[in-house]
């Protein structure tokens, strides 16, 4: 096995050893998954073990690129080394799901300690003169029990209010700061520490003794923190409320598209409010539809494939010989459009008919069963007891006649991967259950649901921003990013809503009349 | 020409006997006509009573068969054939006119002069 390292590029195909390099790549292949770490940090996995004739046409040059520029990083040829067949799939692991870590809570214990010291602070400047010079202290009358009731009540309001708005743990964590939350964490932390170097200065140190003026700034410093609180209300949850932009995402793999109405944000909370319409909104990415037949492609890469052997690559090509191939190659492709156009009503065909033979097939499983009304049980005969199943068991009865069905529809469908035995039965018996019509049953399978649907919640979900603009900028017309995955990313353009000019038209209710307009005349 | 709903229509009414002429290949008659139940009465500018939604003869086209027969703009065709005009749609009465296993059409029209007349020699003979 020659060292792959010395190959670069297109210099080393020859046109003799095409067949040749072919079976010694695959072979390579197969040992070692060719990963390409391109500049922008993607990791692709190219599946193992394709059929020789696929692994060219589908990606022929593709790949022979990449595997020139990048032979670097394929060692498979020892047995030793870790290939990075294993390396990619632990990092996949690691990308696909990621186990609820705890620094999604670092942010709320430092919003927790900062609320805490601020809803203590004027409870400190309460406390404190009575305990250090109880003596000196004028008493305060009724003026200050007014005072003391409206400082507990606002600082109860600011008690749930800082809970609401700072404590409960994010359900994503932004790649940087959350601008808007840190500098109103800042504004409180400078608002309480001046206020604490202020009462130093004046109260602690000269041992103040007009008890009313000290319940009166504290009582000041809990209406700044309520003002605080509302800014922070306005800044953190109502502004973005009011529709400014229009997004529109496309996801790259299989063009499915939305439009979305958001107000101002900064792009980070635009992606994580986007994600969230995204789990719901948008049908789940199903790898295996997105091939074209294989019949057709082969056809056309093939023909390519005898003509362009080794010519490409020879610099002194004959320029009629290449625009003869390019023609020959223009007539060729003249055909595959229509027999793309009779493979797709091929395969349209062929899943309309299973889905025929499914619904009949479900429609008659759920006749087998119905439900069992308490006051029957005296009524049915004795010769035949009817037993009394729970759903569990009543779902598996019925789920024997439709599995043949159910799976030859799965498959047509390319669903299989996503719907196993146990996740059938499972609906089955929720829809038994609830009594469900074998058309409600059968929503799930009929149409790609939700991502939503099929995912499990117990780990969170990777998504990598990528935008030319800093991500706490604010959103601007015109602007692009792009929220990446492992095999597909949405790609985001950010539109401003158009200016609305309201016109007024009063149409009186008495002016709607009508004739008759027809007025014939025939000559005959 | 007025008429009351309900009530028999009372007209003095003129024969007019019109015989078709094949010409560009159609038997044609030589007039056009406007009106019926089923179009704006308004808008006919012969009738005296605007509500009146009987079959008018709007146009003759010169020299032709109804120009000869005597029919003169501003009739209102109250029979063709026996079959009647007052109460039918424009469509119908065209269909009535324009039968081509007929080669003549007796038609009964009136007009306001008619009744002038009539009524000027009763009032004559009254008069006498």
């Amino acid at each position: 096995m020659d060292n792959e390292s010395t190959y670069s590029g297109y210099s080393y195909k020859s046109s003799h050893s095409r067949v040749s390099r072919k079976h010694r790549r695959d072979r390579n292949r197969s040992k070692s998954r060719d990963s390409s770490v391109r500049g922008d940090k993607s990791v692709t996995i190219q599946a193992p073990g394709e059929p020789l004739l696929d692994a060219e046409s589908t990606r022929g040059d593709d790949r022979d690129d990449n595997w020139g520029e990048t032979t670097t990083v394929v060692t498979g040829t020892s047995v030793d080394s870790v290939s990075n067949e294993d390396l990619t799939r632990v990092s996949k692991d690691l990308d696909e799901s990621l186990p609820l870590e705890c620094r999604r809570y670092l942010a709320p214990a430092l919003g927790g300690a900062l609320g805490l010291l601020s809803l203590l602070t004027p409870l400190a400047f309460l406390a404190l003169p009575p305990l250090l010079w109880r003596e000196q202290l004028e008493p305060c009358g009724t003026p200050c029990e007014g005072l003391y009731i409206s400082l507990a009540f606002k600082l109860l309001i600011l008690l749930m209010s800082t809970w609401a708005l700072f404590l409960r743990p994010p359900r994503a964590t932004l790649p940087r700061f959350f601008v808007f939350r840190c500098l109103l964490l800042a504004l409180v932390f400078l608002f309480v520490a001046s206020y604490w170097l202020f009462y130093g200065v004046r109260v602690l140190e000269p041992k103040e003794a007009d008890y009313r003026g000290i319940v009166g700034y504290a009582a000041s410093l809990v209406d700044a923190l309520l003002f605080i609180q509302y800014l922070a209300l306005v800044l953190l949850e109502v502004r973005q409320l009011q529709p400014a932009f229009g997004l529109k995402v496309v996801r790259t793999t299989d063009g499915a598209s939305r439009f979305y109405n958001v107000g101002h944000l900064s792009i980070q909370r635009a992606a994580v409010w986007l994600l969230d319409q995204y789990y719901t909104d948008f049908p789940v990415y199903n790898p295996a539809l997105l091939n074209l037949p294989k019949s057709i492609l082969t056809k056309k890469m093939s023909a390519f494939k005898v003509y362009t052997l080794g010519e490409e690559n020879n610099t002194n090509n004959s320029t009629g010989q290449s625009r003869a191939m390019i023609a020959a190659a223009a007539r060729r492709r003249d055909n595959s459009h229509n027999e793309y156009y009779y493979e797709e009503a091929e395969v349209e065909r062929r899943v309309r008919k299973r889905k025929a033979r499914l619904v009949v097939a479900v429609e008659e499983a759920f006749t087998h069963i119905k439900r069992h009304q308490d006051d029957e049980s005296t009524t049915s005969s004795p010769k035949h007891p009817r037993e009394v199943m729970d759903p569990r068991e009543a779902a598996q009865a019925i789920f024997a006649p439709m599995a043949r069905a159910m799976q030859k529809y799965l498959r047509a469908t390319r669903q299989q991967s996503y719907h196993s035995m146990e996740s059938i039965i499972n609906h089955l018996q929720f829809c038994v259950t609830h009594n469900m019509t074998p058309k409600a049953f059968l929503e799930r399978y009929l149409g790609p649901g939700p991502t939503l649907q099929y995912l499990d919640n117990s780990r969170g979900r990777q998504w990598t921003l990528v935008s030319e603009e800093p991500v706490t900028a604010s959103l601007r017309q015109g602007q692009v990013f792009s929220l990446k995955r492992m095999d597909f990313s949405l790609v985001v353009t950010v539109t401003a809503l158009p200016f609305l000019r309201l016109g007024e038209e009063f149409v009186d209710p008495k002016s709607h009349k009508f004739v008759m307009k027809l007025q014939s005349e025939t000559s005959v | 020409m007025s008429f009351i709903p309900g009530q028999p229509v009372t007209a003095v009414v003129e024969r007019v006997e019109i015989k078709k002429l094949f010409q560009g290949g159609n038997l044609i008659l030589g007039f056009s006509i406007g009106g019926g139940i089923d179009q704006d009465p308004g808008q006919n500018p012969y009738s005296e009573d605007k509500s009146d939604k009987g079959i008018y003869v709007t146009r003759i086209s010169p020299g032709g068969p109804a120009d000869e027969a005597g029919l003169k703009m501003g009739d209102k065709i109250m029979q063709v054939n026996g079959w009647d005009m007052t109460m039918v749609t424009h469509d119908q009465a065209r269909k009535k006119l324009t039968k081509k296993n007929e080669s003549v059409v007796r038609l009964l029209v009136t007009r306001r002069s008619l009744e002038d007349a009539v009524k000027q020699s009763k009032g004559g003979y009254a008069q006498q």
